[in-house]
């Protein structure tokens, strides 16, 4: 079992609504509610969400979340297009870890293709999950903060978040939404001088999480604004479907990076945080714990990095090298067919979880055998963290509200797809 | 591990390390609280469901539709290197389930490194998809009390696949506007079918 049996618990029973586990409602004998429309433009929905909040006083009893502002049926235009054009559309969604969805479509069409990845490009992909890892929770920390009032840390988190940037830049040639991974490997080979640099961020980077340690960790305001708040339990998280941070801070030791090992992690040393109290406080701790615990990791990956291809030699999947077209007719037909028509995929449905960094994000694909996905679904973290909300926020104060949505850390362009 | 005594279990299938388990959808609450309580799966992954509308039908192999009647949209519309199995029916909604387990590592002795989860080994017993077939106009009937997280799942399926969860207390739309018409991800949902409101030959 995965609840550790002396963790205190965060409280009695079940706080998850019914007969909707989703929908907070007042208690009917309640008079003087006032309801309010937060969102779906308020700066603190972390994109566009809409809470109908019913208050009583400065009590929240009352939630319903409306989403979908953001829904632009990425699932429909992805099998539309042919496996290797809709890779683009799969970092879109979530566009704060856009690798790790990247990866996660990537490895789908990899699992049903049976193709093996060199060992070049698996460690380049566990490094620059760890990297995403750390630019998304670099992003949750500065507008975690800001939400609550500590709006220097944002520009200091944004500093550092552009380091990482610039890190994917050099590797990618774009800032965002890379498009790296693709079915077989890399789509380029790591370039010169990456690996110095990531070396450079991997040496000051502990250092900077320190100063945002001794900012917020043991400062008043941000310890009275975040204990004890958005009480979750681990009974409660696991049959919300709470993954991830969310889930950790909840006391469940689960961390698919080590239970369901994928990528270079089996061969990497690295520890899951994982604290007890199922709170705001803690969810905070515990990504602060993961960013550090993703250096060592990026370090290990350094140090570990093979040589050799970055793609696989499979020329029915992968694009030939480029020097080839001019001298090869066999390469130029290959290139043509994979540009225009795509590689075909044998038939078959796979469902692939990785570790995002918001939690288990998986990937289901379906083939029919053509070069197009017949259907492609991703079980976003964000649209199920956004679910326990109701059970979270019971009960709180409407200024807590804020921290403790924020503190699920959705994106809404995962969520509404 | 054994699935034998899964209610109303139809068929088990093994495939690339993954186990589906069909599952005959008027016993399907019993068959979830069985795997919830008997095979420990007390987390809900994902509900999923596909549209196999047009599934086979041959199509002219290529990418570019033409204005010449090539339809690109039409279900199928593709070339295959050989025609797919036929479906019993036209939808199938999968519950991927899994079973939280501490400490992985260590234990499996893998042959070779999983470059991609599940490529290596064995079919993994963590997980298991429980599927059930069903006609258009099937409802389902909701596992909303098994896993309470399976209600935005749902009201998910209903919103864009139009399949309704029987016993779901708050069915309604969740992505597309309350008085949408039509379900998106269904086959025959057209693409680019919306008119444009404001275009200059208004």
């Amino acid at each position: 079992v995965a609840v550790a049996p002396e963790k205190p618990a965060i409280y009695e029973g079940t706080r998850i609504p019914s007969p909707v586990p989703t929908l907070l409602t007042p208690a009917a004998d309640l008079e003087d509610v006032l309801q309010v429309n937060f969102g779906p433009n308020h700066p603190s929905t972390h994109g566009v969400l809409r809470l109908i909040v019913d208050l009583h006083g400065e009590d929240v009893v009352g939630l319903e979340a409306i989403i979908g502002y953001l829904h632009t049926g990425f699932e429909k235009n992805m099998e539309q297009k042919t496996y290797w054009k809709a890779v683009t559309y799969a970092p879109r969604m979530d566009y704060l870890a856009f690798q790790a969805n990247e990866y996660a479509y990537v490895a789908a069409v990899e699992k049903l293709l049976q193709i093996e990845v060199p060992p070049k490009a698996v460690w380049m992909r566990t490094l620059l999950l760890e990297l995403n890892r750390i630019h998304s929770h670099l992003i949750w920390l500065g507008t975690g903060a800001l939400e609550i009032g500590a709006i220097g840390l944002l520009w200091y988190c944004f500093n550092a978040r552009d380091y990482v940037l610039d890190l994917f830049e050099l590797v990618g040639g774009t800032r965002m939404h890379t498009r790296y991974f693709q079915a077989g490997g890399l789509a380029e080979d790591v370039p010169r001088g990456f690996f110095t640099e990531c070396k450079k961020f991997c040496d000051e980077f502990p250092a900077t999480i320190d100063m945002y340690e001794t900012l917020l960790t043991n400062q008043k305001i941000w310890l009275e604004r975040t204990r004890g708040l958005g009480l979750l339990s681990a009974d409660d998280a696991i049959a919300l479907g709470q993954s991830g941070p969310v889930l950790r801070a909840s006391g469940v030791d689960w961390d698919l990076r080590r239970d369901e090992p994928y990528l270079a992690y089996p061969e990497l040393d690295f520890d899951v945080p994982v604290y007890p109290h199922g709170d705001v406080y803690d969810r905070y701790r515990l990504r602060v714990d993961e960013m550090r615990e993703s250096v060592k990791i990026i370090e290990q990956c350094l140090e570990g990095m093979p040589g050799g291809a970055w793609i696989a030699d499979d020329r029915k999947v992968v694009l030939p090298p480029r020097h080839e077209l001019h001298t090869s007719m066999e390469s130029l037909i290959h290139h043509f067919k994979i540009v225009t028509e795509g590689y075909r995929v044998p038939e078959g449905e796979v469902y692939v979880a990785i570790e995002s960094p918001r939690g288990e994000f998986g990937c289901y694909l379906c083939s029919d055998g053509g070069p197009k996905p017949w259907r492609v679904k991703f079980r976003a973290p964000s649209f199920v963290a956004l679910e326990a909300t109701a059970t979270c926020v019971a009960g709180s104060l409407v200024a807590d509200m804020i921290a403790i949505v924020g503190s699920l850390d959705t994106v809404m362009g995962e969520v509404d797809r | 591990l054994s699935h034998e005594g899964v209610p109303g279990l139809v068929e088990t299938k093994e495939a690339h390390g993954e186990t589906t388990l069909v599952v005959d959808p008027a016993r399907l609450v019993e068959a979830c609280t069985y795997l919830r309580d008997e095979l420990d799966f007390r987390f809900l992954s994902d509900i999923t469901p596909t549209d196999y509308l047009g599934w086979g039908a041959k199509g002219p192999a290529g990418y570019i539709g033409t204005a010449w009647g090539r339809d690109l949209n039409a279900p199928g519309a593709q070339g295959y290197a050989r025609v797919p199995a036929a479906k019993p029916k036209r939808f199938a909604m999968n519950y991927h389930l899994l079973r939280l387990e501490k400490g992985a590592r260590g234990l499996e002795a893998s042959p070779a490194r999983p470059s991609t989860p599940g490529l290596a080994g064995a079919p993994s017993a963590r997980r298991v998809r429980v599927q059930v077939w069903l006609d258009d106009g099937d409802t389902v009937p909701s596992v909303i009390g098994v896993w309470p997280t399976a209600d935005w799942f749902e009201r998910e399926a209903w919103d864009m696949m139009g399949i309704a969860a029987e016993g779901h207390p708050n069915l309604k739309r969740i992505l597309m506007e309350d008085d949408w018409v039509g379900h998106p991800l269904r086959k025959d949902y057209p693409i680019g079918g919306e008119p444009v409101r404001f275009s200059g030959e208004e």
